[in-house]
């Protein structure tokens, strides 16, 4: 199973193996794949689940810990909700140190604390050595959806402008670069954080903030070409204005990485109606998490389905999902 | 029959059918002047692809009347076959002479050939410099032997009404040509003059004109250094003074191509003597109809050309003019001219007017152009010459959409969609195969709806529908991509370096068994790793993997392509242990010191812990490495550089090879280990022995190991000839070691002709394979 990168090869086992055994005859009828779902019967509230497996648990800007509230809290945040409340989940491999535990803990609690979200329920297991990687952690999140808010991936519009809260590719090569212990990766820090304010200050847009996604695993890339996908429309970005920090393109430079395809934790990508993308904008910089927020892009006419990338010498390159390993494609 | 009426009066009326290429190229008009200069009454028409006449007279007079069809067709015609049967006399009136009738359409569905374009005939091209003729300086003359043809054509059968010339309403002198048997313009369908055709148009920031006006203020600008988009036959092509440094450097960055070498248009072949060494093969093919870019060996220094126009390489591209303009363009300007394909780095080449302003506008500092519009995008050609024939680098102008034969034909008709970069796609129907023109990177948007747009003009122009799609394995490939959106039912997957090699076979009708050579940059193996240095034993419908080249970690994967220097430390740090001792730590490092030390201490980590570092079984990546070993190049900025400046630093030399290895693995296939090879560059470089001799060892060394694990396959019984193939063998001196070496053990030898041995040949062989496999599952 090489499934695991966010790629074109988890969508594919999604396709042809999850979706069609959770929803049964519906093959045709399901909607796009959100963050999180809306509750049948109740369109204010919102449902999601996240398992978190990282290897290592503790990373430069974070851990497992503050991992698991940020990834549910954003889930959430994307449908336009605010966090009611978290259930936790432990998976704990025998021989886990305690200190290690406490630590990813406290660090979940006080994640928690600051996204003003209480866990409300939790459950522990212990499990023998190899049956699990250290710590595995199950989020369940429900929200509330801020009135007039209702993005979802299907929802980009063409003339929409494309909007990045802040700077990609950092949480990847973070991770990354301690997991390998590469010395040449220096001074990049995971971004995690929690998104939901932001969303938030983007209430008085109301239905013209189209769709919204966390670029996490298959990084911008990914969640680019699933809004593409899902609103049948062309996403058309241009690198020139792409924010990407000095080290993360050394590391990922050296790496053979593309910043594109590397997962994020702490920035948004909005699809917005253009004439409200001046003040989008405006609202996210007055966050901190916002501060650096830019147009990256619109939405053109075009093939659905299809991202392009203007690239810095005026090429026009066609964007695709990153495959399970960064297999060249050159001859 | 028709019985004993067949015979009255010694009289006979036959059916005859020729098919081929036969549209566009004169051939009615031959058919009618062959039939009248025999006596003979009837008509002949096109149908759909094909020729199609009534002809009756004495049955020795209607015997000779097929001889001639088949013998003595124009110069652009290729018979493919004459169908011969008998009317009734009756539907001949005696006496009432040959007409040429109006094509039919809808008969039948059958492949149909679209003509390809030709160079200005030698007729033309008199005209053309006549002060009394009234064609004189035309840029847009042509007749049936010349002219544009597949450029132009938006449906088939093939007349004027169907290309784009039907905007221009033939004049009374033109139509008077056009419906004369005797003259040969009749029914030339892009026939135009001054007064009824296509006009030239200029324009700059500076300037508007038109007509011969347009011309000249072109060429002015040309003399004076400027950068002109000409709209050629197939698409815009960037023209300047290949003379003048600043010209070229110009162009070469505007147009962000740093390194790759431009072609060169010369009037003739005397100017083109005077820049390069040509043999007769050379001349042949610079002279050809099909005008290509035809790479020979240049003069170096005296030539006069700006050293910017090839670096790297002793070879240089030149191409005589294809078309009146061009001819027009370079004797007025005088010098030898770069003439490249209108775009930017990895785009399709611009057709349309408005797109031409809008793409080339920062790189043009004018543009030549005229209201004739180009219907499907087709490149230059690119060939060259081998000792044992043409080798095409480029199929488009001048040969695409030319069909090929299938030596296992198809039991549907399918479309094989190709590789990714130098993309082709191929049609076939029964056991015709249609490549179409090279279109480039599919990764670029442009590329993509160039690709889509194509295939849409071609499988309708020759009528095939396409039920199954046919496919490469590497899952990231757009053209995969592509294919995927087919039910899976109808989808064929073929291994890349199978394709290749089954491109070579399917070309010589070779429906197997063979060997496959493949030496090739990177392709996706059916386990899932990557490969590109393999020998096959196959016939069409399959193949087993006999021997390989050793793996060795891309540190960084498609970064690794972009720089050697990467590939060099992957090699000397993480190559496949085959036993070899490793390479001298001392000698890594002050290697590795030349390659900037944030790079190397990089690679060493990622090649350490396996980051992000595919394994790859290539020879491409194997002369990267060596390439930048020796010091040559440690980065490229286009495919093949690396080998390119390896092949030119070898010139001529031949030293002792570089030792080599075969070891067999544990799954009994037999691979080359390079290690050796690698470290004894290492060390004669550190000792000082020169580049070119290095360079030559090299190639011999990678030349015998290849022909080592052909003969050891044979050895245990891989039967029939071998067939090179794969994007090294653009390397000619590797080609010719190799394929020296194989015949020197007595076997014979292919390598492909009309179809590329790089990753532009893969939709054909592709083509092939899914046609034999199909063909093998449908009784
Ligand atoms: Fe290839
Ligand atoms: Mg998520
Ligand atoms: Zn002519
Ligand atoms: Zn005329």
């Amino acid at each position: 199973l090489g499934h695991g990168a966010g790629g074109r090869l988890s969508a594919e086992l999604l396709d042809t193996l999850v979706l069609p055994a959770l929803t049964p005859g519906s093959t045709t009828a399901t909607g796009p794949l959100e963050d999180a779902a809306v509750l049948p019967g109740d369109d204010g509230l919102v449902l999601t689940t996240d398992g978190f497996v990282v290897s290592p648990l503790f990373f430069p800007g974070g851990d497992i810990g503050a991992l698991a509230v940020h990834g549910t809290v954003n889930d959430l945040a994307m449908r336009g909700a605010q966090p009611l409340a978290l259930t936790v989940a432990l998976v704990v491999e025998e021989g886990l140190r305690l200190s290690e535990l406490g630590a990813v803990l406290a660090s979940l609690g006080a994640a928690a604390r600051d996204a003003g979200v209480p866990v409300v329920a939790g459950d522990t297991k212990v499990v023998n050595r190899g049956q699990a990687d250290k710590l595995f952690i199950t989020t369940t999140g429900v929200g509330r959806r801020v009135a007039g808010l209702s993005p979802s991936a299907a929802h980009a519009r063409p003339g929409d402008a494309v909007l990045l809260s802040g700077p990609i590719g950092a949480h990847g090569t973070a991770v990354l670069s301690v997991r390998e212990n590469l010395g040449f990766v220096s001074d990049v820090v995971s971004d995690t954080r929690p998104l939901h304010r932001l969303v938030r200050e983007l209430a008085p847009l109301g239905a013209d903030v189209h769709a919204l996604r966390d670029p996490t695993r298959g990084g911008l890339a990914a969640s680019l070409n699933e809004i593409a996908r899902d609103s049948r429309v062309q996403v058309e970005i241009d690198e020139r204005v792409l924010p990407v920090p000095a080290p993360v393109a050394a590391a990922c430079d050296l790496l053979g990485l593309d910043p594109l395809h590397v997962a994020n934790e702490g920035c948004l990508v909005a699809f917005v109606g253009r004439d409200s993308a001046a003040r989008a904008l405006r609202l996210m910089r007055s966050l901190p998490e916002g501060a650096h927020a830019v147009r990256i892009g619109e939405v053109t006419e075009g093939p659905p389905g299809r991202v392009v990338l203007r690239t810095l010498v005026g090429a026009r390159r066609i964007v695709d999902l990153p495959l399970g390993e960064q297999l060249p494609r050159i001859c | 029959m028709a019985g004993d009426r067949a015979a009255v009066g010694g009289r006979e009326a036959w059916r005859v059918e020729v098919s081929g290429t036969v549209q566009g190229v004169g051939f009615r008009p031959f058919v009618y002047r062959t039939a009248t200069a025999l006596g003979l009454d009837g008509w002949v028409r096109n149908v759909d692809g094909h020729v199609l006449a009534a002809a009756a007279g004495t049955p020795g007079g209607l015997r000779e009347f097929v001889a001639r069809c088949r013998d003595q067709a124009p110069p652009l015609a290729v018979v493919a076959e004459v169908t011969v049967g008998q009317l009734d006399p009756g539907a001949v009136v005696p006496g009432s002479g040959f007409a040429v009738l109006d094509s039919v359409g809808a008969g039948e569905p059958s492949v149909r050939e679209v003509p390809v374009d030709a160079a200005v005939c030698a007729e033309c091209l008199r005209e053309l410099f006549d002060p009394a003729d009234r064609r004189h300086r035309y840029p847009f003359t042509n007749c049936t032997a010349c002219g544009p043809r597949a450029t132009v054509i938006t449906d088939l059968p093939y007349d004027r009404e169907r290309t784009t010339m039907r905007d221009f309403p033939l004049c009374a002198a033109c139509a008077a040509q056009y419906a004369d048997p005797q003259d040969r313009r009749f029914h030339a369908e892009p026939l135009a003059c001054p007064d009824c055709g296509p006009r030239l148009s200029w324009w700059s920031p500076a300037s508007t004109r038109g007509g011969e006006e347009a011309l000249r203020a072109a060429v002015r600008a040309l003399i004076d250094g400027a950068v002109v988009a000409v709209k050629g036959v197939g698409g815009y092509q960037l023209v300047c003074d290949a003379t003048s440094d600043r010209a070229v450097a110009g162009l070469r960055r505007r147009k962000r191509r740093p390194d790759k070498p431009f072609a060169v248009l010369v009037p003739d072949l005397d100017a083109a003597l005077r820049l390069a060494r040509l043999g007769d093969a050379e001349r042949a093919l610079l002279a050809s109809a099909a005008r290509p870019v035809t790479l020979v060996p240049a003069r170096g220094r005296s030539s006069g050309v700006a050293a910017g126009v090839h670096p790297g390489t002793g070879r240089v591209g030149v191409l005589l003019p294809a078309s009146p303009l061009h001819h027009l363009l370079s004797r007025d300007v005088g010098r030898p001219l770069v003439c490249t394909s209108g775009n930017l780095a990895g785009e399709p080449i611009v057709i349309d007017d408005a797109e031409a302003r809008e793409r080339l506008g920062p790189v043009a500092d004018g543009f030549l152009g005229h209201d004739r519009a180009i219907h499907s995008r087709c490149d230059d050609s690119v060939v060259c010459a081998t000792d044992r024939g043409v080798l095409t680098v480029r199929r488009a102008r001048g040969y695409a959409p030319a069909p090929l034969r299938l030596p296992l034909p198809s039991p549907v008709p399918l479309v094989a969609v190709g590789a990714q970069l130098k993309h082709t796609f191929t049609l076939v129907s029964g056991d015709r195969a249609v490549i179409g023109p090279h279109l480039g990177d599919l990764q670029d948007a442009g590329t993509a709806d160039a690709f889509e747009r194509a295939y849409g003009q071609l499988s309708r122009l020759c009528r095939i529908d396409p039920q199954v799609v046919v496919h490469d394995l590497h899952p990231g490939y757009l053209s995969t991509q592509w294919a995927a959106r087919w039910p899976a039912g109808r989808r064929v997957a073929v291994q890349h370096h199978h394709a290749h090699v089954a491109a070579c076979a399917a070309e010589h009708g070779l429906p197997g068994p063979f060997v496959g050579v493949a030496l090739d940059g990177l392709g996706f193996g059916d386990d899932g790793t990557l490969w590109g240095g393999e020998v096959l034993v196959c016939d069409l419908a399959g193949y087993r993997r006999a021997g390989r080249f050793a793996t060795a970690p891309l540190p960084g994967g498609a970064a690794a392509v972009r720089a050697p220097g990467r590939m060099a430390l992957g090699y000397l740090l993480g190559a496949e242990d085959l036993g070899s001792p490793a390479a001298d730590p001392a000698l890594v490092d002050a290697y590795a010191s030349g390659l900037g030390d944030g790079e190397a201490r990089a690679v060493r980590e990622v090649v350490e812990r396996g980051v992000n570092c595919p394994r790859a079984s290539s020879a491409g990546r194997l002369f990267d490495a060596a390439a930048s070993i020796l010091g040559l190049r440690h980065r490229v900025s286009y495919e093949g550089q690396a080998a390119v400046a390896l092949e030119a630093a070898a010139g001529d030399l031949r030293p002792e090879p570089l030792p080599w290895r075969l070891v067999r693995a544990a799954d009994g296939v037999w691979v080359y280990d390079p290690l050796p090879t690698l470290t004894a560059l290492l060390r004669g470089s550190a000792d000082g022995v020169p580049v070119p001799c290095l360079a030559a060892a090299f190639h011999s060394a990678v030349a015998l190991a290849t022909a080592g694990l052909v003969e050891r396959a044979v050895a245990e019984g891989a039967p029939g000839p071998v067939c090179l193939s794969g994007g090294c063998f653009q390397n000619l001196r590797l080609l010719d070691e190799v394929s020296g070496r194989l015949r020197g053990a007595g076997l014979r030898v292919l390598v492909g002709r009309a179809v590329p041995p790089n990753d532009g040949g893969v939709s054909f062989g592709q083509a092939a394979v899914a046609a034999a496999r199909l063909g093998r599952e449908t009784p």
